[in-house]
């Protein structure tokens, strides 16, 4: 019966996440302004509104940075490690990767904090270190150990058998990887990189830290943001249960798990080679 | 016995293995062989299980670059020359054709999978490629089955079908050796004996090292046949002889006559 | 003829500038974890000592230790792992040895891809609304553990299926085969066969609790506490949440003392990993097939 227990939980937390944010969804919630107003203002006294898309200006903006950071660096390390390296190189390689990937992100927002932050105030000569370009950096980072684990996995599920007979042919390594071990290997980068997107949206701690947490549409990588996730860690802990703003802050839940379940569902999809042909 | 292989023949030879001793890490897989192979003909390769046999074939392939462990000592001279010298064992390879025991039909349509060796050689013009793609077809017995199909993924031929792709892939280089490793051991009878004919229309344009765990495959093709046993070449001699018992070795007449192995 | 074409020579060049290059983004993906861990040593390491470590933290946490920290996340990690191991191995042992390949397995696997991806933050809101409400534990070890343990559960469950999966079928089938019945072939030989496996996972998942922040936040971990928690129903403080509110949420705090925790927390995590990888080596050396 453990076996059923991963079902009970997810739809445990789905059931519970909307039971606290459901009051919210019927009542005060209003799906135009969600979307489209950056004004998140819970606490106002007179005319609290919820607009969210400051916030998810905030999120999609760090992670993009984050993607554009981690991706070509993870997927070029999941090859080096994967096809180019051997032996005891590759094992070191492999241990230091998951090494990076099990740091708390806690540690990763100190470090956003107390160290990039100085140094981008220093090197760009910009008023505030935190912001985009900080959480950006720490969330690549952060991402990266992540996606090239399951990147080099999706290399290593390529039989050697593949990479022999393009050998045989005279094809140089790099021919190999780049003719027949990447084209059959697709499916699993995609996914790869589509479970790093999600890891770098559902990331709390670090964003929190490092984004400089002000709400703000950002126009450059220099301005401070605030995530989804951020939000809710900085708010919840001071509202009162069952109010309009603690409800939601669930309702941001909801729409977080919804977006994370899809990115996960898609992956699932995209390694099993399901394709629109 | 070894001696027979050196004899003097009028052309020199497309292969001269010297004193070839293979280990995979301390063990011995193949131990002390010195062979020729002549320009144009088939050279069979007998011999059970765990004989050496695909080991020398990955040898005269510098497969085992990529291969952890395996070390390859005495020399191996390809028209006339050590292939460990050649810096470029890319260049060394896209002269030497592989068949390995098990089809592997890469994961791309069949036209690509012919077109990948002349890709990878810089070939880009579409009817240069157009008329490789078809002429290989066409030599491994393939071309009037997948012609109407050229665009569909190699790896979904059927077992027999992606054998002789890969033999259309092998060819597609132009090699002038190629290395037939138990081609037919995850193939019908009916395609074996297909390919088989193939082979035997090949062997006018290159040479060809056929290794085959069927006694009479060998006796079918070869013009000359090695027999290996656990590690040792026992000797090598011409086909017929072998199998006439004119040559002396007892485990040779044992093995081919089928009470061993 | 013999001489390499200018082609190959070409390609040659080109594979040796991509070796290069991977190589050097590899390098670059892991040289600021060095260049970072050097700064926590050199700024955090003077002000760690037995005192540091064993005392409470005085003057508003600008001042003296983290000791309570320090036994807040124990105690976490420990009921965390108390309730998720049995469960996961369950989970796992179900899926790799009875579960048939159906709808049902697809979704249970799905169900834990989802439940490894759903953010840390979501899994915190989880748990103020099923264990701190809804189960009425309020803010206390108890709701912060299980949110916990429900969230590591995916690396519990995918740790020992692997385990579980690398015993060779033929030495379940030679089992099946003399008469035994699953559950006797389970216990005499896949179980034993892959023990340090799952202890692997184990080892893993405790370094990936003690980490977590965000669903303890709200669910049972307190900024500061005088004292230390007497059973799971007591809130307590913990070291990931120490580092964040002392770099955040204080002032006046002393330079060293959030290097100082950051340099302990990730210690404890990288030495949990480390054990974990070099037993897993370890095991790899003495694998009986």
């Amino acid at each position: 019966m453990g076996g059923v227990s991963a079902i009970i939980f997810i739809i445990g937390i789905f059931i519970f996440i909307t039971k606290e944010g459901l009051p919210f969804l019927l009542g005060r919630f209003d799906i135009v302004e969600f979307f489209t107003s950056p004004r998140w203002r819970p606490t106002s006294e007179h005319n609290p509104t919820y607009g969210a898309l400051a916030l998810i200006a905030g999120t999609a903006s760090v992670t993009g940075l984050a993607m554009l950071v981690a991706v070509p660096f993870s997927l070029g390390a999941a090859i080096y490690i994967g096809e180019f390296a051997t032996g005891r190189t590759r094992e070191i390689l492999k241990v230091l990767v998951e090494l990076l990937a099990a740091i708390p992100s806690v540690v990763w927002g100190f470090i956003g904090l107390s160290i990039m932050n100085p140094l981008i105030i220093k090197l760009f000569n910009v008023p505030v270190g935190l912001n985009v370009l900080n959480a950006g950096f720490i969330l690549g980072l952060m991402a990266a150990p992540i996606m090239t684990t399951i990147a080099e996995d999706a290399l290593k599920a390529v039989p050697d058998t593949y990479r022999e007979a393009a050998e045989a042919l005279g094809a140089t390594r790099w021919q190999v990887i780049r003719r027949v071990v990447i084209p059959a290997s697709k499916n699993g980068l995609v996914a790869a990189v589509l479970l790093g997107v999600g890891r770098g949206f559902g990331e709390t701690m670090a964003v929190l830290m490092a984004s400089g947490h002000s709400i703000n549409l950002p126009t450059s990588i220099f301005d401070s943001v605030r995530a989804l996730t951020a939000t809710i860690a900085a708010e919840l802990g001071e509202t009162a249960v069952g109010s309009d703003h603690y409800r939601a802050l669930f309702t941001l839940g909801i729409f977080l798990f919804l977006i994370t379940f899809i990115i996960n569902l898609t992956a699932d999809l995209v390694v099993r080679g399901i394709r629109k042909k | 016995m070894v001696g027979q292989a050196s004899q003097p023949s009028a052309a020199a030879p497309k292969v001269e293995v010297r004193d070839l001793t293979i280990r995979y890490g301390q063990k011995v897989a193949l131990h002390d062989v010195s062979l020729d192979i002549r320009e144009n003909e088939i050279f069979g390769i007998i011999g059970p299980a765990n004989s050496g046999k695909t080991s020398f074939v990955r040898a005269l392939n510098r497969m085992d670059l990529f291969t952890p462990g395996m070390r390859v000592d005495g020399t191996i001279r390809f028209d006339g020359r050590d292939i460990d010298k050649w810096r470029n064992v890319y260049a060394l390879r896209r002269r030497i054709g592989v068949v390995f025991p098990l089809p592997v039909g890469l994961p791309m349509t069949v036209y690509d999978n012919v077109a990948l060796a002349p890709r990878l050689n810089g070939i880009r013009k579409r009817a240069v490629l157009d008329e490789i793609v078809e002429r290989c077809l066409q030599r491994a017995a393939l071309w009037d089955e997948v012609k109407d199909r050229l665009n569909s993924l190699g790896s979904l031929l059927s077992g027999g079908q992606q054998q002789r792709l890969t033999i259309a892939r092998a060819l597609s280089q132009d090699p002038d050796l190629l290395l037939l490793d138990e081609f037919s051991i995850a193939v019908d009878p009916v395609t074996t004996m297909r390919i088989e004919d193939v082979l035997k229309v090949l062997k006018d344009e290159i040479t060809i090292v056929l290794v085959t765990n069927l006694v009479q495959q060998a006796r079918r093709l070869a013009n000359r046949t090695a027999f290996f046993l656990m590690g040792e070449m026992v000797e090598v001699a011409d086909t017929e002889d072998l199998f006439t018992r004119k040559t002396s070795d007892e485990r040779t007449q044992a093995y081919v006559e089928g009470r061993f192995g | 003829m013999f001489e390499a074409s200018e082609l190959n020579i070409r390609n040659h060049r080109v594979e040796r500038l991509w070796g290069l290059l991977f190589l050097l983004m590899t390098v670059l993906l892991i040289l600021p974890v060095v260049v970072i861990l050097g700064v926590l040593v050199y700024k955090g390491g003077p002000i760690i000592s037995v005192d540091f470590l064993f005392t409470e933290p005085k003057d508003g946490m600008t001042a003296g230790g983290i000791f309570p920290a320090l036994v807040g996340t124990i105690w976490l990690v420990a009921v965390a792992l108390l309730a998720s191991v049995p469960v996961g191995i369950a989970a796992a042992l179900y899926l790799s040895e009875y579960a048939p390949d159906n709808w049902l397995t697809r979704i249970i696997n799905l169900a834990i891809i989802n439940l490894a991806g759903v953010p840390s933050i979501v899994h915190a809101l989880f748990g103020v609304g099923a264990f701190v409400l809804f189960f009425k534990f309020g803010t206390s070890i108890l709701a912060a553990s299980l949110t916990l343990a429900i969230m590591t559960l995916p690396v519990v469950i995918v740790a020992t299926r692997e385990s579980l999966q690398a015993v060779p079928q033929a030495f379940r089938e030679a089992c099946w085969n003399m008469g035994a019945s699953r559950w006797q072939t389970i216990r005499k030989v896949v179980l034993p066969n892959s023990i340090s496996g799952i202890l692997t996972g184990v080892i893993l998942e405790v370094s990936r609790t003690a980490g977590e922040t965000a669903p303890i936040m709200f669910t049972g971990a307190a900024f500061f506490l005088p004292f230390l928690p007497q059973s799971v129903f007591d809130q307590t403080m913990a070291m990931s949440l120490h580092l964040f509110v002392i770099s955040t949420q204080v002032p006046g705090v002393p330079e060293a003392m959030p290097y100082g925790v950051a340099l302990v927390l990730i210690g404890m995590v990288l030495a949990m990993n480390a054990v974990s990888i070099g037993f897993r080596m370890y095991l790899r050396g003495k694998k009986k097939w």
